[in-house]
C-alpha cells in the first residue's frame, strides 16, 4: 500500500491516496442506524470499521427483570421485521428448561406464522435491496412497491389473527395466544396463491435485467470457510454452499412433519444469496399449505390463562434454544434459577453474526458494491444491537 | 461424528472436562484448556461453525464463559463452558481459531469486562467508549444512574 501524502505536490490523483469516508449512521441503505468507516483508495474500499450499537436497548439486562410471561412480547422487538421468530426462540428456551409440552395445534400454528413471517421478511428484503441498487435497475422503487404490496397482505393476515401488524406477542410459554378465526385459512390460501405467482414475476423482472446480474454476480463472495468461521447463518450460509437449516438439522415444533427443500447455492455471491431466498419463498408457502391441510384439532396452549404475570415459573436449569429465522439462527441461551424471571438470557441475533462478515468481505470492492453487499446480508439493526 | 464418538474423544483428550447431554453436548472445560478445546473442536470434531460466545455472572463464584460450536455436516452440537474462577476477569481469546469470536468477545468485554487475551482489537462494541461499568454484571445496579446518564 502507498503511504498517505502530506504535501500538495505529492498528491497523486491516480487513486493512490487514501481517503477515510464515513458512511452512516443515517445512510438510507443501512435500513437502520449503522456506521461504516471506509478506507478508500480511489473508488476501491481497502478497509472497513463497522460501528454498531446505536439501537442498543439492553435486551439481555431487561430480560433479567421481566417474567417469562412478560418478555416474549418484548422479544419481538429484537428483530422487528420477523417478530414471530424472535418470540419463538425465547418461549422455546423456557419450554425446554421447564419441560413444558406444547399441543400439536399450537406447534402447527407456530409453523404457519413463522413461515408466513419468513415470506413477509424476505419480501421486505427484496424490495429494499433493489431500492438500494436503485438506478441500475431502471428505478428500483418499482419492485419495492410491488413487494411492499404483497407484504401488506401477509400483515393483514397477522392483523386478523393477532390484532397487530408488526410486533405480535403471539407466542407464549406453552403455546400460542390466539386460534385462527373463521375463514382465516381460506384467506391465507388465496393470499399465498397471489404471492406465489408474483414471485415468478419478480424473478423475471430481475434475472432478465443485465444490470441486476452485473451488480450481484461475483460480488461479495463469501467462502464456505469464512462463512462457518464467522458463524453467518440462514440464506447467507446456504448461499455459500453449506446445507445447514435448523428446521432440517434439528427439527423443532413438528417441522419433521412437512416436506420441503433446503436450497443451497455454492457461488457465495450476492446472486447466490438472492437465489436461496427466492427458493425459500416457495418452500415456505409449501410448508404453510401442508400445515393448513393437516392442522390438528385441540387446545392451543398447555397452560391455563394467566392470572398474574409471575405465574409462569421455570425450574432451575439452562438451555440454548434456536430457530431458523428469516435471517438465520435466532437463538436464546437461557439460565433459569427457579424464579419467575430468568437469571441470564443471551440473545443470539442472526444479523449480528451476519454483519460481522462485512469487514472480511467488503475490502477490494468498489464503494457502490458496499450497498449491494450490505443489502444482500439483510441486517435488521434491532437484532444486531438488541 | 456421532455424539458418542465425540464424547469418547473429548474424554480421552481433555481429562479434566465433563460432558453432559445426549444429542446436543454440554462440555465443561477448565479455563486453561479453553483455547485448546476450541482448536480441538474445530479440527478434530469438525465443529467449524461458530454460533456465539457469551458469559454468565455467578456472583461469588465468578464469571463463566460459554460458546456454541456446530458441525454443519453431522449436526454435532457443542455448548462449551468454562468457569473462570472468583475474581478472574481474563480469558484466552478464541479469535486465532474462529474469526467470528472477534465481535462476540468484544460484546462480552463490553457487557462483562472480561479481557480476552490475544484479541487483536478489544474495545467496546455496543456501548460507547466512555461508558462506565459493565452492565450485565450482577453487581451493576439498575437503580444507580451511571454516567453518561447521571
Amino acid at each position: 500500500m502507498t503511504t498517505v501524502s502530506t504535501t500538495r505536490q505529492e498528491l497523486d490523483y491516480a487513486g493512490s491516496e487514501r481517503l477515510t469516508m464515513n458512511m452512516g449512521p443515517q445512510h438510507p441503505s443501512a435500513h437502520g442506524v449503522f456506521r461504516a468507516i471506509l478506507q478508500l483508495e480511489g473508488e476501491t474500499v481497502v478497509g472497513v470499521d463497522a460501528v454498531i450499537g446505536y439501537l442498543h436497548r439492553c435486551h439481555e439486562k431487561l430480560a433479567e427483570t421481566l417474567t417469562y410471561a412478560q418478555y416474549p412480547s418484548i422479544a419481538s422487538k429484537t428483530d422487528y421485521v420477523a417478530a414471530m421468530t424472535s418470540e419463538f426462540a425465547y418461549v422455546m428456551a423456557a419450554e425446554t428448561i421447564g419441560k413444558i409440552e406444547v399441543p400439536r395445534r399450537a406447534q402447527y400454528l407456530r409453523v404457519i406464522t413463522s413461515e408466513l413471517q419468513r415470506v413477509a421478511s424476505h419480501l421486505l428484503w427484496l424490495g429494499t435491496w433493489c431500492l438500494d441498487m436503485g438506478g441500475a435497475l431502471g428505478g428500483g422503487a418499482t419492485i419495492f412497491l410491488y413487494t411492499i404490496r404483497e407484504r401488506e397482505t401477509i400483515l393483514d393476515l397477522f392483523e386478523s389473527l393477532v390484532g397487530a401488524r408488526l410486533l405480535y406477542g403471539f407466542y407464549q410459554v406453552g403455546g400460542v395466544r390466539y386460534d385462527i378465526p373463521d375463514g382465516w385459512a381460506a384467506t391465507c390460501r388465496d393470499t399465498m396463491a397471489v404471492i406465489d405467482q408474483r414471485i415468478g414475476e419478480y424473478e423475471r423482472m430481475l434475472e432478465e435485467n443485465p444490470f441486476f446480474l452485473v451488480r450481484t454476480q461475483g460480488v461479495g463472495v463469501i467462502s464456505r470457510d469464512l462463512a462457518e468461521d464467522v458463524g453467518i447463518s440462514g440464506p447467507l450460509l446456504r448461499g455459500s454452499g453449506v446445507a445447514f437449516d435448523l428446521r432440517r438439522a434439528a427439527p423443532y415444533s413438528s417441522y419433521e412433519d412437512f416436506e420441503f427443500n433446503v436450497p443451497v447455492e455454492t457461488a457465495g455471491d450476492c446472486f447466490a444469496r438472492y437465489r436461496v431466498r427466492m427458493v425459500e419463498f416457495r418452500e415456505s408457502l409449501r410448508i404453510v399449505r401442508q400445515a393448513l391441510d393437516k392442522l390438528p384439532e385441540g387446545p392451543i396452549s398447555s397452560r391455563p390463562g394467566l392470572k398474574s404475570v409471575a405465574q409462569t415459573r421455570i425450574p432451575k436449569g439452562e438451555t440454548y434454544a434456536r430457530v431458523e429465522g428469516a435471517r438465520g439462527e435466532v437463538g436464546c441461551y437461557l439460565v433459569a434459577d427457579g424464579s419467575a424471571k430468568p437469571y441470564r438470557m443471551k440473545w443470539r441475533g442472526a444479523s449480528y453474526s451476519n454483519l460481522a462478515v462485512l469487514p472480511h468481505v467488503i475490502p477490494g470492492h468498489k464503494v457502490a458494491d458496499v450497498v449491494a453487499i450490505m443489502g444482500s446480508v439483510d441486517p435488521v439493526f434491532g437484532e444486531v444491537d438488541r | 461424528m456421532t455424539p458418542d464418538e465425540a464424547r469418547a474423544l473429548i474424554a480421552e483428550r481433555f481429562t479434566g472436562s465433563q460432558v453432559e447431554g445426549t444429542t446436543a453436548l454440554t462440555v465443561t472445560v477448565t479455563p486453561d484448556a479453553w483455547l485448546a478445546f476450541a482448536a480441538f473442536a474445530k479440527e478434530t470434531l469438525g465443529c467449524r461453525f461458530f454460533s456465539f460466545l457469551s458469559a454468565t455472572d455467578w456472583k461469588d463464584q465468578g464469571l463463566e464463559v460459554v460458546a456454541k460450536l456446530d458441525n454443519t455436516d453431522t449436526t454435532l452440537s457443542l455448548l462449551v463452558k468454562s468457569k473462570l474462577g472468583a475474581g478472574v476477569t481474563t480469558c484466552a481469546s478464541l479469535v486465532p481459531v474462529y474469526r467470528g469470536a472477534d465481535w462476540m468477545e468484544r460484546e462480552c468485554y463490553d457487557m462483562f469486562g472480561i479481557r480476552f487475551e490475544g484479541h487483536p482489537d478489544l474495545r467496546r462494541i455496543l456501548l460507547q467508549d466512555d461508558w462506565v461499568g459493565h452492565p450485565l454484571l450482577k453487581s451493576y445496579s439498575l437503580d444507580t444512574p451511571y454516567p453518561p446518564y447521571r
